[in-house]
């Protein structure tokens, strides 16, 4: 056991002490944040285009109705004015030519520009002439203050969802749910491959150092085994960790500030969203599941790429051996992003029991709400499954280490578990 | 306890190939073990059966009068051949681990880690990474992290290669001054001239198997097959004539340049020594009749040569 705890020390320390852990782990969330800050910087500060555009109005209708902004300003010119003389115009940006059947016809109009001309711009136009052709065509109908009426049919419809089957009802918001679960997802992904493969080329690393032999004269294979997979998983704990912190403080403090600007705006579905992401056990309670799941499949998966990292001498060799480890990890992937259509299906249900790919699927599921027992089996289920693995593995790992100069093959590797 | 280690006819399998045949060795207490053998005769297998690091299909290994158990492995110090150190560590926290794994405190540790950079004179390397390091230079780290824990059994494979001579002999004395200090030492070479001058018993294995054991001078005389040197002055043919009852030849190895002829002769059994010897006197005038001592380089070549006849080495493959 004290032999175990230096193993893990060692690996442990020796890892985060790295510069690249260290910036990694305080980067990542500064990184997400200002990339965040910054595409909202972009959006609300965008600069005005400042175009002008000719209009040359056939119908006579139209022109006099659109109003410039700050970004688009029109200029009516004279229909008879040739239309050639107007387009060699350099001071104007674009022309838009109505035609002068337009009412009738709104597809007889057409934008000139000197530049690719923008999305932004093309709708702000369009929208401006169906208005204009619209309360042209309702004044034709001669139906006093008709146009109110209209306004006043008109219903904005904005869906606020609750669950009767939880203790609370909370406001639910199943974009939201799939959005977490991605997060949570991808996450879990992106650490086991990561997580799993450190362990991987750690062991190759010592095996080709020839360190290994000196290591496993004090201690016992499975003991260096275990030990490295339990440092470089406490590593991905702590990242996990810090990053977890830096959210549930997000939505403690940022997302109500954030709320309180949008409330302003009155935008209805961004309040219920934020109003989920504010709530910290909410947050909290994903993250707890989000890390047994993570060292579950961490686990699982680090004793096999442990596995193979005792079976090889180089990374190369081991590109084979690891496709068969990432295959499942990666159909965790592609059924995780697609459950969100049916997170109850009986597809996203097994594949969320099966250990290769559960930790994934289920993290995918979880912000959905689903019964708490699932969960549970899924999590005694992928445990055990590690520990089925470890001792397959450990046993794997206890030859592999000393094979020099062959490239093993999956059947070799079997016949290696086999040995006393 | 006379025998520290006793491992008794150990079997080795790997898949279609036997590492060991009902291989025994007796290692005495606090003496200079050597284990020789060709590349791949299964030394290193041995080796780390002895270790407790891979177990023996069939077998026994006795450590210290009991079963070797892990617990067993904080008394025994392994150099192996193939040796390395975490390249990333620092010299010092590399040295404190290793030798916490060994079952000392981190106090004790220190001290005793103090003591010997200051004795190789490598203090200043504590702080260092290990890639820092020139080879030889780890080699020495490496060497105090074997004997820190000042284990009843060390096990050096192959110690002195990547020394310079005069690291080489600052390693043996060391070596030599660790098995003065109580240790027992099991010393594995290619390294003829050294196993002469350190080991007190040997045992040789070629093809699996233990083919010669023994102490090293018992097997350098009696390899010499009861050959003799004779120096003398006088005729060789007097010589010859007069060793003719005793002796089944009588090569002339010519003159010093002094006056002084020497022979080689081969006596017809151990018997026959002292007869030759006054035959001897009376025809020439007798300097020295000395018994031919054979080198270990002689004796393993021979003893390797005789196995590989006797049992083909493609017999051992299965």
């Amino acid at each position: 056991m004290k032999n175990l705890r230096l193993i893990i020390a060692r690996e442990y320390l020796e890892r985060v002490k790295t510069k690249s852990f260290i910036i990694s782990t305080i980067l990542m969330p500064i990184l997400m944040l200002a990339m965040m800050f910054v595409l909202a910087l972009v959006i609300v500060l965008a600069e005005p285009e400042n175009k002008v555009i000719a209009v040359v109005d056939y119908s006579q209708q139209i022109s006099p109705s659109l109003k410039g902004d700050g970004e688009l300003q029109f200029e009516v010119v004279n229909p008879v004015v040739p239309l050639d003389s107007v387009k060699r115009d350099d001071q104007y940006d674009a022309i838009l030519v109505i035609g002068s059947d337009i009412v009738e016809n709104p597809n007889n109009i057409q934008l000139y520009t000197h530049t690719a001309s923008s999305m932004a711009t093309e709708q702000a136009i369009t929208r401006q002439i169906e208005k204009r052709i619209e309360s042209i065509r309702i004044d034709s109908y001669n139906i006093e203050n008709l146009e109110q009426i209209l306004k006043a049919v008109q219903a904005n419809v904005s869906l606020s969802t609750y669950r009767l089957d939880q203790a609370e009802e909370k406001e639910t918001s199943s974009m939201l749910a799939y959005l977490i679960g991605l997060a949570f997802t991808m996450m879990l992904y992106m650490f086991i491959l990561i997580y799993g493969q450190m362990v991987m080329t750690s062991i190759i690393e010592e095996k080709n150092n020839r360190v290994l032999e000196i290591v496993v004269s004090s201690v016992k294979p499975y003991t260096l085994m275990m030990g490295k997979i339990m440092g470089v998983g406490l590593v991905a704990v702590t990242q996990i960790l810090i990053w977890g912190i830096v959210m549930a403080a997000l939505s403690f403090w940022g997302v109500p500030m954030v709320t309180s600007m949008v409330k302003a705006s009155g935008e209805m579905d961004l309040i219920s969203i934020l109003n989920q992401l504010s709530d910290v056990g909410y947050i909290l309670s994903l993250l707890g599941y989000a890390i047994l799941f993570l060292i579950g499949g961490y686990l699982l998966y680090s004793s096999f790429f442990a596995a193979i990292g005792s079976a090889v001498d180089n990374v190369q060799d081991a590109s084979q051996l690891t496709s068969i480890a990432m295959i499942p990890i990666f159909i965790g992937l592609i059924i995780g992003l697609t459950v969100s259509t049916d997170p109850n299906s009986s597809m996203a249900f097994w594949t969320s029991m099966i250990p290769l790919t559960s930790p994934l699927i289920m993290m995918e599921r979880i912000p959905f709400g689903i019964p708490a027992w699932q969960i549970w089996v899924s999590l005694v289920v992928l445990y055990a499954s590690f520990i089925a693995m470890i001792w397959v593995c450990a046993k794997i790992y206890r030859v592999g280490i000393f094979m020099y100069g062959k490239k093993p093959s999956m059947a070799e590797l079997v016949r290696w578990a086999r040995y006393k | 306890m006379d025998n520290i280690l006793i491992a008794e006819n150990i079997v080795k399998d790997f898949t279609g190939h036997r590492a060991l045949d009902n291989v025994s060795i007796t290692v005495p207490q606090g003496k200079v073990y050597g284990l020789l053998g060709p590349n791949g005769a299964g030394k290193t297998t041995l080796i780390r059966i002895i270790n407790h690091i891979t177990a023996p299909d069939s077998g026994t290994v006795t450590f210290d009068g009991h079963p070797l158990t892990q617990e067993d492995v904080v008394h025994i110090g392994y150099l192996p051949e193939e040796r390395g150190l975490y390249k990333k560590m620092r010299v010092g926290e590399q040295a404190l681990f290793f030798a916490q794994l060994k079952g000392l405190s981190r106090k004790e540790a220190e001290g005793q880690l103090k003591e010997w950079f200051d004795r190789f004179e490598i203090s200043s390397w504590w702080g260092k990474k290990v890639e820092e390091l020139s080879k030889g230079m780890a080699q020495k780290v490496q060497f105090i992290v074997t004997v820190l824990h000042r284990p009843k059994l060390l096990i050096f494979d192959e110690p002195f290669s990547g020394f310079d001579p005069i690291n080489a002999e600052l390693l043996k004395n060391e070596i030599l001054r660790l098995k003065d200090e109580g240790a027992t030492v099991i010393f594995s070479t290619h390294n003829m001239p050294s196993v002469e001058e350190i080991c007190d018993n040997i045992t040789l294995i070629n093809n699996s198997r233990n083919i010669l054991t023994g102490n090293v001078d018992t097997l350098r005389t009696q390899y010499s097959h009861n050959k003799a040197l004779v120096n003398y002055t006088g005729s060789f043919d007097a010589l010859k004539a007069a060793l003719e009852n005793t002796c089944s030849y009588v090569t002339d190895k010519g003159s010093n340049g002094k006056g002084v002829l020497q022979a080689e002769i081969k006596l017809k059994d151990d018997d026959a020594r002292r007869p030759a010897i006054a035959a001897a006197n009376e025809a020439v005038e007798l300097i020295s009749f000395a018994p031919k001592i054979m080198s270990m380089s002689e004796i393993f070549i021979k003893a390797v040569e005789a196995s590989n006849e006797a049992m083909p080495p493609s017999f051992n493959d299965k």
